[in-house]
């Protein structure tokens, strides 16, 4: 009978119900779609990052693929920096290699909040005629205030200068820490040195304005009001750059002469 | 009981939902910077606001009292939910830039304010016109604000380029005003201003 314990709960519980169904089927029903637009955002952050698209840009699918016909994906095994013969670029899913334990390992402690490593990575590198190396763009996620950033690093063929910095997925708060997709602090970072002169990770983003390339070789200026995802954003890039991530691959590049 | 007409049109400009009751103001600020997101952001809101109300309208009866506002809440969540969904799958580019708003839907008074005011108490058919009258309540303010924040912030209207920007070799300086948020509170204000002085009802007694 209405008002009664009894009557509350069961009307709660078939509204919950109901409400289930709906939103399960519709997150189901589109999930391919989804995926789909995910991707093409993916491979247009990878674009964004190499300079080869801008932001004010709206790129379709077509022209995505267009401009990523110089852009080839490698997949390397992360510990050598080796390319990883038995992977498929095309098919190949980081994010689902990377929670996937048989494709992935602990991660060692480190401050970009990262805790697990895939056993194969993929890049994109963009060779010129000669085979030379022009640019490669790696994959890099960590921490930041609210959740991971997922973003896309393009180092210039001599491995050391940055090409850019461009997060495809984040939950940092509008306005404040997502601000690192705004176009005018992202142009901060081509032409900043990655690495120091003993090839450390060296870049950083730090408090106040970091001043031109030739001041502030290694420093971005910070967001205000976002110093921990700032912090995060250091962390993660000096992370990736590092030993444990894709030390070994910019190694074996530099010793084939990609660096010049 | 208001006629059908009546609950059509007097949230337009009568009864506004931002421009009289000022309520559903973060999102106005956040999302018109451009007509598109704007649009966009508007039909979400008008299809969850018809829906919410038409789906407590239909239940008014049934919904045992002390549990309502998480019951209207649940309805209304569901519905957002599946609002994020389809724009994920269909309009990417522009669900990226509407990020949290989309979600906020959810907070959003108007909405909770119609279920819990107007469809608690009415039958689905008026519900429905209510829902669709106070969702165009808050269009018109969205896109008229949007109009003037895109047209005068970056010279362009849904993305096409009208006024030849400065940095470009052309003539208009672009007012950076516009872009920011305070602009949207300063363009309410005077849509506000010149609604009381159309119909100065309105207007509050000291």
């Amino acid at each position: 009978m209405q008002g009664s314990v009894g009557y509350n709960l069961g009307f709660a519980a078939a509204v919950c119900l109901v409400c289930a169904v709906v939103v399960s089927s519709a997150a189901v029903a589109l999930a391919d779609r989804q995926q789909r637009n995910a991707a093409l955002d993916r491979q247009r952050n990878v674009l964004l990052a190499a300079g080869l698209a801008s932001d004010d840009e709206r790129l379709d699918a077509e022209a995505v693929a267009a401009r990523s016909a110089a852009v080839v994906p490698v997949a390397v095994t992360l510990a050598d920096g080796e390319a990883a013969a038995g992977v498929d670029p095309a098919g190949f899913d980081q994010r689902a290699a990377s929670i996937d334990p048989a494709r992935s390992t602990p991660a060692p402690d480190n401050a970009a909040g990262v805790l697990r490593l895939p056993t194969e990575a993929l890049v994109y590198e963009v060779r010129d005629e000669a085979g030379d190396l022009d640019l490669v763009v790696l994959p890099v996620e960590g921490l930041g205030l609210w959740g991971t950033l997922y973003g896309f690093l393009a180092l210039e063929g001599d491995l050391r200068t940055v090409r850019g910095l461009t997060f495809y997925e984040h939950k940092e708060t509008p306005g404040l820490g997502g601000e690192v997709d705004n176009p005018r602090w992202k142009a901060r970072w081509p032409g900043r040195l990655a690495f120091d002169d003993d090839l450390n990770p060296a870049v950083a983003v730090v408090k106040g304005p970091a001043g031109s390339v030739d001041d502030a070789p290694h420093d971005v200026d910070g967001l205000s009001g976002a110093t921990i995802t700032s912090r995060g954003v250091t962390n993660l890039v000096r992370f990736w750059l590092g030993p444990d991530g894709f030390g070994p691959y910019l190694g074996r590049l530099r010793r084939e002469g990609g660096a010049s | 009981m208001s006629k059908p007409r009546d609950a059509l049109i007097d949230p337009l400009f009568n009864n506004n939902p931002i421009a009289l009751q000022v309520l559903g103001i973060c999102s106005a600020l956040a999302v018109t910077t451009q007509m598109d997101t704007a649009l966009v952001m508007s039909a979400a809101v008008v299809f969850v606001l018809l829906f919410s109300n038409l789906f407590v309208s239909l239940l008014r009866n049934r919904i045992p009292t002390n549990i309502r506002i998480i019951v209207q809440l649940t309805i209304i969540a569901s519905l957002v939910i599946v609002v994020d969904q389809v724009l994920k799958a269909y309009v990417f580019e522009i669900s990226k830039q509407l990020s949290v708003f989309v979600g906020l839907i959810i907070t959003n008074c108007i909405i909770m304010g119609r279920a819990e005011a107007y469809a608690m108490q009415n039958p689905p058919r008026m519900s429905l016109i209510d829902g669709l009258g106070n969702g165009l309540g808050y269009a018109v303010i969205l896109a008229g604000t949007a109009v003037i924040r895109e047209l005068f912030g970056s010279g362009s209207l849904m993305g096409v380029q009208v006024l030849a920007l400065a940095g470009e070799g052309g003539w208009y300086t672009p007012n950076g005003l516009m872009v920011l948020s305070p602009g949207a509170f300063f363009i309410i204000g005077f849509f506000i201003w010149a609604i009381r002085v159309w119909k100065p009802e309105q207007v509050e007694q000291d």
